[in-house]
């Protein structure tokens, strides 16, 4: 049984539908227009004047950027779809914030710096490895289709890591800390994968 | 690594409310699970096309192999829809799980705060309190439209309870009808008390709210949020 034993459920059949969309990866469904919110901490109401962004840890530059600062940076867009573990996948969303190369540039990381604890305004955090943010592929985000990002979305500003599960893109985001060892996030403590790759289906510990 | 997949016997369904049901499975190991934990339940096509969501656990932990899900059928749902109009007793459901290690009661105060739904791991928490003898350890709020929409409704009332109708309130309640506001959950407000709140996205962003305007720390509220995963 499992994956590949292929037991059918009896009279489950699905959801009419026609070729698989190619853009899904394994387990996820289109959520169309709707765009779900699930956190798990009371949506903090943040102001911009409140809020930073900071890299600090293993980086020759410790760096902190006010929302203004941060605006000043070449803004940067990211087309394409997001995937939440609690298996919607949202396609053709258009967002756009500062590259974390962008900010990595002037902290500098150090060369045994490999991996990154996510911060937060509130206490939620979550891990990844260094290479997942850099080379255009992580952005500190303040838009999403246009419009502000708003606080169920995690707004004014969240982290965007969109090639992985979306739990890895930290609402309410205040910063990264460069570390040489992984440290489990907050999911990532409670069950769920330390990557999380959609197309690989690392959703929980173990996968 | 192991298949983390295991087969579900369905040992028994029972209706719950109306568009509610709840699942008695059985397991051939313990479940092991914690209150407030759920399960992932996987559908499979006769072509392999796979459908899976996430379903609290509503019965305690009680060492046993067996474990209760209540499902509401949403709207268009696909799993849902098929638990509710296919599955019976003797049908085998893939399960994976338990999962979760944040949603967790297990000792110290509590305010538990359910909108609809949202009752299901809470009650988890209520029944692990009373089967441990510790039911003054926790108290449960919970938001219904109207009595018909409340579960469990033989075994809910007690004095750790307060039910909450917003629309319809049967006619010996001494509370008008409406949302929830500061006043129902301020007598609660207890210090060192950890806060669980379970609904809808709009329920569990309103109640958090609440809570935080009632002085309550918002790093002592702990939420689960139902998005539209049908």
């Amino acid at each position: 049984m499992g994956q590949d034993g292929g037991m059918a459920t009896r009279g489950f059949f699905g959801r009419e539908r026609g070729a698989r969309d190619e853009r899904l990866p394994p387990g996820q469904y289109d959520t169309g227009n709707s765009w779900p919110v699930l956190t798990a901490e009371v949506t903090p109401d943040l102001s911009t004047h409140d809020w930073t962004f900071r890299i600090e840890g293993v980086v020759d530059t410790p760096t902190t950027w006010t929302w203004d600062e941060l605006h000043a940076l070449p803004e940067s867009t990211y087309e394409g779809p997001i995937h939440c573990v609690t298996t919607w996948s949202k396609f053709d969303m258009t967002w756009r914030g500062v590259s974390v190369d962008t900010l990595l540039e002037a902290a500098r990381p150090q060369a045994s710096a490999q991996y990154a604890v996510v911060l937060c305004h509130t206490a939620y955090t979550t891990n990844l490895p260094l290479a997942d943010l850099t080379g255009g592929k992580a952005w500190v985000a303040w838009e999403a289709d246009g419009e502000p990002l708003d606080r169920q979305h995690g707004g004014p500003a969240r982290l965007l890591v969109p090639h992985l599960y979306f739990w890895k893109s930290a609402k309410f985001v205040a910063g990264l800390r460069l570390v040489e060892h992984d440290e489990p996030g907050f999911w990532e403590r409670n069950g769920y994968h330390d990557r999380g790759d959609p197309w690989l289906e690392q959703r929980y510990q173990g996968d | 690594m192991a298949d983390p997949w295991q087969t579900a016997r369905v040992l028994a369904v029972r209706d719950e409310a109306p568009r509610v049901k709840t699942f008695h499975l059985a397991l051939d190991a313990p479940t092991g699970h914690r209150a407030g934990q759920h399960y992932v339940l996987r559908l499979t096509a006769p072509d392999g096309y796979t459908a899976s969501r996430s379903y609290s656990v509503a019965s305690a932990p009680d060492g046993t192999n067996e474990f209760d899900l209540t499902v509401e059928r949403l709207d268009d749902g696909e799993v849902s829809g098929y638990l509710h109009d296919v599955v019976e007793p003797g049908d085998e459901l893939e399960v994976r799980g338990p999962i979760g290690g944040w949603f967790v009661w297990e000792d110290g105060p509590a305010l538990l705060v359910g909108g609809g739904s949202g009752l299901v791991p809470l009650m988890a928490m209520l029944r692990l309190a009373r089967s441990t003898g510790r039911s003054d350890l926790v108290r449960l709020v919970v938001s219904v439209r109207t009595p018909t929409d409340l579960y469990y409704t033989d075994e809910l009332p007690g004095p750790e309870v307060t039910v909450v109708h917003t629309r319809v309130a049967p006619p010996d309640s001494a509370r008008p009808t409406g949302r929830l506001h500061a006043d129902d959950l301020a007598p609660f407000a207890t210090k060192g008390a950890t806060a669980y709140v379970c609904g809808s996205a709009g329920f569990a962003d309103a109640v958090g709210t609440l809570l935080v305007d009632v002085g309550w720390p918002a790093e002592q509220i702990r939420v689960e949020r139902f998005g539209a995963t049908s």
